[in-house]
């Protein structure tokens, strides 16, 4: 065995010399061909049975790429860690952000700048009703450039074949119709007719039995005919449809208390009347918002009066350190495992700084590749649950995902930072030692 | 000594120029009541084209003098100069740069990385050194097969048995073409056969003029392969002998 491991190099050895190779690669062990180039000879490397996607990148980062994704069942346990994370993290906030925003969807249906309202008033549908001198004080200010009552309330709906089905109706103001949805079908002028209703097609419009126009039923004992189907921006968050009428017909329809207005509709004539009209409002004992600040008053409601907030939060906390826990275990495994070969690498001659970019290459392309696949996850899954369930609210917003990332890159730094620790800290000797 | 063949020796023996030169080294460990003096005002030098063993019981300091003398332990007093530089006068960085490029290292365990292939493994010092992938791979291959592991280039290190692991860590530690190889234990996880032919083949492949070689070993059947053995006790050097008068005995 000897003699042949000895002849096959010196084999080698001539060979390489009978060949075309300049006379250095030959002589390979002599160091006056020190740090000699080897001009098209990685013929080998199409043979590699490895990917190399890093082909442009500084050869250490290649050499981290591939000490990490080769352990492949490592390499599987921190994506998963990281993916489940950010799955759960994205999820948790998509539900809540869609929640939100359905909560908010009268608002953005209707669309006014300026909403009066009671000041007790903590949703849109909530709303308590004003007197109607609240709508003749708010044309009266400056500023105002028309203003506008609407009415919200919930009634009852008589199907034709004898069941209930509960609506959200919208009375519009007569005159100008505003906040009046897009149609599909019909004209809106019909909402004048005689019992006219405009039924919205949503996710709940089959609740009604899929209605077509001309088609009849009653809300609260009174007679409704559908003139037109329009369609909204969002549905609302309450999982009933939605009808649309005119303000005088919605209070004669619904029971109501002495006051009927829900909502003062305010357009400014500018932004810079917005202050103004809000503090003659307040002189009232109302108050204006605009809509932005209305959609966030919702929000917060939902977020710290409902408890469903503190739910969402105390969940996504918990994916963060189911996500933290795995990754960062697997993580620190995976450099323990490997400490005593940064440790040669220290001793051969790599610099510490060098050994801190290849971990933190390694936790950060892990973190963003488990990024990646728990957006796309949580994508998928929400496209799914909305194709199969239309009244699924959830919503992928840019800061669910921006949040999901620091969160991520916390997991990253924390789990970094424990193995450069390690890797650091490990003396060459202790390998000549080991 | 009850020897089977011996091979050649490298036709060059006569020792060519310092390449490392230790002065009155000390190292100490611990603290307090733990403290121990590991060497003991230790002065060798090792020259080019010289194989030079370091040996001695265990817990005499032979390892540490290797790590002192390699530059990856610090002294607590003397001096190391290797080839004309004194080390431990060096920043941490540059001392870096220098083992890169001028020390190669074979591990007792050997330190391979079980899940690159093995011509990346031995590609490492170049890697570390910022050659480009490919042409590094290209460099590593080439020593490969003079090591005569070509055929295993693209299986990973625990594909390949004790002896074609040895041959992987002695490529991978001169594949930056050091002027220094430091062994550690090099037959340590061999057989006894498998273990000489690893350092025949140091000795006449290996080693060239301007190349020095230390090893640490407590295997006395390699002896014969030295130019030079120091002995070593008690974190002291007791006495220094040649290779031809250990085959002689």
């Amino acid at each position: 065995m000897r003699a042949l491991r000895t002849n096959g190099c010196t084999q080698a050895k001539k060979q390489l010399m009978q060949s075309n190779a300049p006379r250095h690669h030959a002589d390979t062990l002599c160091p006056d061909s020190r740090r000699s180039r080897a001009p098209g000879a990685a013929h080998f490397l199409s043979t590699s049975p490895y990917p190399m996607p890093f082909t442009g990148l500084n050869g250490q980062i290649r050499l981290a790429y591939k000490l990490l994704v080769n352990d492949r069942a490592k390499f599987a346990a921190l994506l998963l860690g990281i993916t489940f994370a950010v799955f759960l993290i994205v999820m948790m906030m998509s539900m809540f952000a869609g929640v939100l925003q359905r909560s908010s969807a009268t608002v953005i249906n209707v669309g006014a700048k300026i909403w009066v309202m009671d000041p007790a008033v903590n949703t849109p549908a909530n709303a308590i009703p004003m007197p109607d001198f609240v709508l003749d004080a708010a044309r009266s200010i400056a500023g105002v450039r028309y203003a506008v009552p609407l009415f919200s309330g919930t009634g009852l709906v008589k199907l034709k074949d004898g069941n209930y089905q509960a609506a959200s109706i919208v009375g519009l103001d007569d005159s100008s119709l505003f906040g009046r949805p897009t149609l599909l079908q019909g004209r809106i002028e019909d909402i004048y007719a005689e019992n006219g209703f405009i039924v919205i097609k949503d996710a709940d419009f089959e609740k009604l039995d899929n209605p077509t126009i001309g088609a009849e039923f009653e809300i609260n004992d009174h007679r409704a005919v559908i003139v037109g189907i329009g369609k909204v921006t969002i549905s609302g968050l309450f999982g009933v449809p939605t009808l649309y009428t005119t303000y005088n017909r919605a209070i004669q329809y619904l029971p109501t208390a002495r006051f009927t207005t829900a909502f003062v509709l305010i357009e400014p004539k500018s932004a810079t009347d917005i202050p103004h009209i809000k503090e003659e409002i307040k002189r009232l004992g109302y108050i204006a918002l605009t809509d932005q600040e209305f959609i966030e008053n919702t929000s917060r409601f939902y977020e710290f009066h409902t408890g469903l907030g503190m739910n969402i939060l105390i969940m996504t906390v918990i994916s963060f350190i189911v996500g933290l826990s795995i990754s960062g275990q697997t993580f620190y495994t995976f450099i323990i495992e490997n400490l005593e070969r940064f440790g040669a690498l220290k001793a051969i001659g790599a610099k510490g700084s060098e050994l801190v970019a290849m971990i933190l290459f390694q936790s950060t392309f892990t973190a963003l590749t488990g990024y990646g696949l728990g957006i796309g996850l949580c994508a998928g899954l929400i496209a799914l649950a909305k194709a199969r369930l239309p009244d699924y609210a959830a919503v992928i917003t840019f800061s669910s995902l921006g949040i999901a990332l620091v969160m991520v890159l916390v997991i990253v730094a924390i789990s970094s930072y424990i193995g450069v620790r390690r890797v650091l800290r490990i003396e060459p000797f202790d390998i000549f030692r080991s | 000594m009850n020897t089977p063949a011996i091979p050649t020796p490298a036709a060059f023996s006569a020792p060519a120029g310092e390449a490392i030169v230790a002065r009155n080294i000390e190292k100490f460990f611990g603290e307090g009541e733990a403290r121990t003096r590991a060497l003991k005002d230790v002065s060798f030098s090792g020259h080019f084209g010289e194989m030079l063993y370091i040996v001695g019981p265990s817990g005499s300091g032979k390892t540490t003098l290797l790590s002192v003398v390699s530059g990856i332990l610090r002294p607590n007093g003397g001096t190391v100069q290797v080839k004309g530089q004194s080390i431990w006068n060096m920043q941490a960085d540059a001392l870096c740069e220098f083992r890169l490029h001028t020390i190669g290292f074979v591990f007792q365990d050997y330190h391979l990385f079980p899940r690159l292939t093995t011509v990346e493994n031995v590609a490492i010092p170049l890697i570390l050194q910022r050659r480009p992938w490919d042409e590094a791979l290209a460099e590593a291959m080439r020593y490969l097969k003079v090591v005569d592991l070509e055929e295993r280039a693209h299986l990973p290190p625990v594909k390949l048995s004790g002896g074609e692991q040895q041959r992987v860590a002695i490529a991978r530690a001169i594949v930056s073409q050091p002027d220094i190889l430091i062994f550690d234990e090099p037959t340590a996880s061999l057989d006894g056969d498998t273990g000489k032919s690893i350092v025949s083949f140091v000795r006449n492949e290996v080693l060239n003029e301007q190349r020095c070689i230390v090893i640490v070993t407590h295997d006395s059947r390699i002896y014969e392969y030295a130019h030079r053995i120091l002995r070593m006790e008690d974190g002291q050097l007791k006495g220094t002998q040649d290779g031809e008068s250990i085959l002689g005995d």
